[in-house]
């Protein structure tokens, strides 16, 4: 069955004031080397029943209309066979 | 007036209880399965947290059945209020601009806030002063308002920002605007102003009891839009 994983992250021009929280908590614990933190979000799609090159443009498909919003995200997308 | 239920929403029976007990109008909860909205002059999408938030704030609500036909009155011109989560879902679905992030300092804020009506006429405004200054609570986690800056300049040139965060006395300031908002919006409307989104809640100060009766002014313009709209079919 392929796998697709999608990875949505916010756009790099928008605010990331989570991202931001966890920065600043590491660089309090002494990870002085820390230069910037950004959170996102991973999805592991299982497809039954697709072949492996229409995989992708499903989960391309469904990674644009659900899975990220394009005002303020954008995505990327794996699939292993 | 029609008040949209998802799994989920929490602020549906405060809606209906000013719309009805209030207002004094006709109201009846409509199903988020249900695609019927016939009969109805104005449509309420209320607070809460729809199917958790899971994903994004509204992201799988605006999925719901009673999309297509919120979208098809809104499309009509009927007047459509998206409350908080309810503006959320408004986003996603496509029918107002912009996206929400969470809060600048990441809280979830619960807190009396001030905004100012920077446009009348709207579902929300309408026979509301622009520059009058409203007091509701706010009470969400995700309540950042957040489009491009071309998209800013847009929105402010077509007269689509409605609210605006201020000082009690209507002044803008950094430390009034709590979530961080761009340009301090806290609500805006459709091009053609029939749907509107805010994240205070209106339904939470309509009776002085409550602390402040001011957002009952935002759901008597809801009456009078949807007045207005049945006058002109007639």
């Amino acid at each position: 069955m392929p796998r697709a994983r999608v990875y949505v992250t916010l756009k790099k021009s928008v605010f990331d004031p989570q991202g931001r929280t966890i920065h600043e908590a590491l660089r309090s614990m002494g990870y002085a080397s820390v230069a910037d933190v950004r959170q996102g979000k991973f999805f592991e799609v299982d497809l039954e029943g697709v072949p492996p090159d229409k995989a992708k443009e499903t989960a391309e498909e469904i990674a644009r209309r659900v899975l990220s919003n394009p005002v303020i995200e954008s995505f990327r997308v794996e699939v292993e066979p | 007036m029609g008040v949209v239920v998802f799994p989920g929403s929490n602020c549906d029976h405060d809606a209906y209880h000013v719309v009805k007990h209030v207002c004094g109008q006709e109201a009846r909860f409509v199903w988020h399965k249900d695609a019927d909205l016939s009969g109805l002059d104005a449509v309420i999408l209320p607070g809460g947290f729809s199917y958790g938030d899971y994903l994004r704030t509204g992201a799988i609500a605006r999925f719901s059945p009673v999309m297509r036909a919120v979208g098809e009155f809104a499309a009509r011109g009927g007047p459509v209020l998206g409350i908080c989560n309810g503006f959320q879902i408004l986003q996603e679905a496509g029918l107002l601009p912009g996206a929400m992030l969470r809060n600048r300092g990441v809280k979830f804020l619960s807190q009396p806030v001030h905004v100012r009506v920077e446009r009348g006429q709207t579902a929300a405004t309408e026979g509301l002063r622009v520059g009058e200054v409203l007091t509701m609570p706010i009470a969400h986690g995700e309540g950042n308002f957040y489009v491009s800056e071309e998209e800013l300049d847009r929105l402010e040139r077509q007269g689509q920002v409605v609210f605006r965060y201020t000082t009690a006395d209507g002044r803008l300031d950094e430390a009034a605007n709590a979530n961080g908002s761009a340009r301090a919006i806290a609500g805006v409307c459709n091009e053609a102003g029939n749907v509107v989104g805010l994240m205070p809640h209106p339904e939470r100060a309509s009776e002085l009891r409550l602390g402040s009766a001011d957002g009952r002014k935002v759901l008597e313009s809801l009456v009078r839009a949807a007045q207005a709209r049945a006058l002109q079919s007639v």
